[in-house]
């Protein structure tokens, strides 16, 4: 195991929630995606510190920061979803259009 | 008497004044206000041009020319500029007397005719606008000059012509009119750029005193060939005089004329009399040393007058309409002038005396043709109708109107010693003078139908039996602003030939002459007893139809059975119909197919992509703005990825 096949999964990782951001139409999958983007920046972080720090915590730290901080986020954006369905009764981003006014 | 010069400022500036002042303010305010002022601001103009004319002629100064002032406006090159200014000379003198005296009487006349009407402080704004183009007309040094008020007098015509634009026929006449005088004078503009290129010059003067013999050697280049200036210079005088012709209504471009009937009578009095029909007349008059030069356009200008002469008298012995004879007996005199300006040229020589004949008849005619529409208006205004049919037995309740109008129409039928005698016999002297002898066989003809038509209309409105209600239960009465005018436009029409001859035969010459000059006369004392006798035959023959104890009016009247050729005449040879057959065919079915293409299809093409190409860039920024998350999320990224790839950013 190299850096290179670490790097090479977060990309696809990165990749797939590239991917499903843009082509998922329900808001959950849509924050699914955005998860695992997150997730592929948290294995970079490891991985450089695994293979290339001199000191490995640091960036042990900086991904249980980032997971923290995500769980945060993904709590109000949660939160706002379910506000969000209880208004429109859809979470279909095809029919919740209003945004562009 | 230059020292006089300060009033004639006043001629042009009072019209202006009032066309300027009554369509701003008072117009909108009072129609009373602004009849007063128009009859006070023309009033003004009469008597400063009637000081003028008399201090002129009174002076020694008399025959010569003079201009009081001439400031260049537009300057195309070095010595060659458009000027504005003020000519005097006895035919622009006699001309502001006619068109001053005119335009104040019809003002006078206008007060009554235009009573009640929603907007007669318009009307009589623009009717000073059409007195002050004239006069800037008949005023003019150059050419160019000329042209503007010749324009002028073509924009106001059009809106006197269409003044009731409630009334649709009175807008088409009121285009026709002004369409047609259009067409002429787009040849008269191009004859004026030929003609300036050619001379170097607008000016009256220079024009007048050229001698081709200068120009034959130098070619030109007029864009389809090359001619020689000389040629050039008489194309150029033919395509001026296509001005005049249509200004003047002459044959084929008269229909505008008789349909101009559709204005108020006092619009048709002063179109008629002294402001735009004569503006021909008097165009070729101005330039007739030049014309004389210019090979044979005089005869071309003969020959229009002299068929247009003929032409319309045939037709004014048919017509019903009592201002459709006297629109007839219009072109018919106007004919006279023409021809009279064109018989002048004799071979390669030139007599004078159509020229003085021609400016005397003017002279003459405007008074009684504006005594005579404004009669007509007069009959109409109590009658409210314009036939014939229903005229007669007028002249118990119209005393004073019956008696100028018999003065006018013995007048205009030439029977001494009333004016129209004086001119005319001089006319048709000069026709046999100038060898033309079938056109002074026409004139002869032509003053003895003028006398049958214009008897006609006269025995028929004033004479016999009423045949309409309203005459028989008495409600027509004189106007006092009705009569007024036209009892004191009776007293020149009775009495300016004999005064005017004197006058006209002193100072009236064309001008000098460059080309040789027949002095041998032939004598035609006999002349004058010929055409008297004609016109009597003529008097008598109307009186034997019309007026007689045995006259049958009704069977005369009768419209059911007549003949072919009647019928041919009464629709005025049909030129109405051929022009609105032409017009549907040639320009709407031709012309205007055309363009109705290329605006449908090329015009209208282009701007159907440019509209399609915008809507499509108007989608694309509405897209970006549609609220799709996707397509927000996706260009973020894509934008990111470009930023960071193809953006030279420092990172």
């Amino acid at each position: 195991m190299t850096l290179m096949n670490c790097l090479i999964l977060a990309f696809l990782l990165f990749g797939i929630g590239v991917w499903g951001l843009m082509r998922r139409r329900h808001l959950i999958g849509m924050l699914i995606s955005i998860e695992l983007m997150l997730n592929a920046a948290n294995i970079n972080f490891i991985s450089f510190a695994y293979f290339s720090a001199s000191d490995s915590t640091a960036g042990a730290l900086f991904s249980i920061f980032v997971i923290a901080v995500t769980a945060c986020e993904m709590a109000i954006a949660l939160a706002i979803i379910v506000s969000m369905y209880r208004r429109y009764k859809s979470l279909d981003v095809e029919q919740l259009r209003d945004l562009h006014d | 008497m230059i020292n006089d010069v300060s009033i004639s400022y006043l001629i042009f500036l009072m019209p202006l004044l009032v066309f300027a002042i009554n369509g701003l303010f008072l117009g909108r305010k009072s129609d009373k206000a602004a009849a007063a002022f128009a009859v006070a601001g023309n009033g003004i103009a009469m008597v400063s041009a009637l000081i003028v004319a008399v201090h002129y002629f009174s002076s020694t100064f008399a025959p010569q020319k003079a201009v009081l002032f001439d400031f260049p406006f537009l300057s195309f090159a070095e010595n060659f500029a458009a000027k504005i200014g003020l000519l005097i000379d006895p035919l622009s003198v006699m001309m502001l007397v006619v068109v001053t005296v005119i335009s104040f009487l019809v003002n006078i006349y206008s007060i009554g005719y235009m009573r009640g009407d929603r907007s007669a402080g318009r009307f009589f704004s623009i009717l000073s606008l059409f007195s002050f183009s004239m006069l800037g007309l008949v005023a003019a040094t150059n050419l160019f000059q000329m042209f503007i008020f010749w324009e002028l007098v073509g924009v106001s015509s059009y809106l006197l012509i269409g003044f009731w634009y409630h009334k649709p026929s009175a807008v088409s006449a009121s285009k026709q009119a002004f369409i047609l005088t259009r067409f002429a004078d787009s040849f008269f503009l191009l004859g004026i750029v030929i003609v300036s290129y050619v001379v170097q010059s607008f000016d009256f003067f220079t024009l007048n005193g050229l001698t081709l013999a200068a120009f034959k050697k130098e070619t030109i280049d007029l864009g389809l060939m090359v001619v020689s200036k000389a040629d050039a210079l008489i194309i150029g005088s033919i395509l001026i005089f296509t001005g005049g012709w249509g200004k003047s209504a002459m044959f084929p471009m008269h229909i505008w004329l008789p349909n101009a009937m559709e204005g108020p009578t006092p619009v048709s009095s002063i179109i008629h009399s002294a402001t735009m029909v004569v503006a021909g007349v008097y165009l070729v008059a101005r330039l007739f040393p030049f014309f004389a030069v210019c090979g044979n356009s005089l005869t071309l200008i003969m020959w229009v007058g002299a068929f247009t002469m003929i032409f319309a008298a045939v037709i004014a012995c048919t017509q019903k309409d009592i201002k459709r004879i006297l629109a007839y007996s219009t072109l018919s005199q106007l004919g006279y002038m023409m021809f009279a300006l064109g018989a002048c040229k004799t071979g390669d020589a030139v007599i004078a005396t159509g020229w003085t004949a021609s400016t005397f008849h003017i002279f003459t005619h405007a008074f009684f043709k504006c005594a005579l529409f404004l009669i007509a208006g007069s009959l109409i205004h109590q009658v409210h109708t314009n036939d014939l049919d229903a005229m007669g037995g007028l002249r118990k309740k119209m005393p004073l109107t019956y008696w100028s109008s018999l003065i006018c129409v013995l007048a205009i039928a030439g029977i001494p010693p009333f004016s129209g005698f004086f001119s005319k016999d001089e006319i048709i002297l000069a026709a046999f003078q100038g060898h033309h002898y079938v056109v002074f066989g026409l004139a002869i003809l032509t003053s003895g139908l003028t006398t049958f038509y214009m008897f006609r209309l006269f025995f028929l409105a004033f004479h016999g039996a009423p045949r309409s209600e309203s005459v028989k239960q008495g409600h027509v009465h004189e106007d006092f602003f009705m009569t007024l005018p036209i009892v004191i436009l009776a007293v020149p029409a009775l009495l300016s030939g004999l005064l005017g001859k004197g006058i006209f035969e002193h100072y009236f010459v064309p001008g000098r002459l460059r080309v040789p000059q027949l002095v041998l006369l032939p004598h035609a004392e006999w002349i004058p007893y010929v055409a008297v006798a004609v016109a009597a035959v003529a008097l008598l023959i109307a009186w034997f139809f019309y007026a007689s104890p045995k006259a049958k009016v009704e069977r005369a009247l009768d419209e059911s059975n007549r003949s072919a050729l009647y019928k041919v005449v009464y629709h005025k040879f049909y030129f109405d119909e051929m022009y609105y057959a032409v017009v549907r065919q040639f320009v709407i079915g031709g012309i205007a197919r055309v363009a109705r293409f290329i605006q449908d299809y090329i015009i209208e093409g282009i701007l159907a992509f440019c509209i399609w190409f915008i809507h499509k860039l108007g989608d694309l920024v509405r897209y970006a703005q549609g609220g799709n998350l996707s397509f927000y999320l996706g260009t973020l990224i894509i934008g990111v990825l470009l930023w960071r790839f193809l953006g030279q950013l420092p990172f």
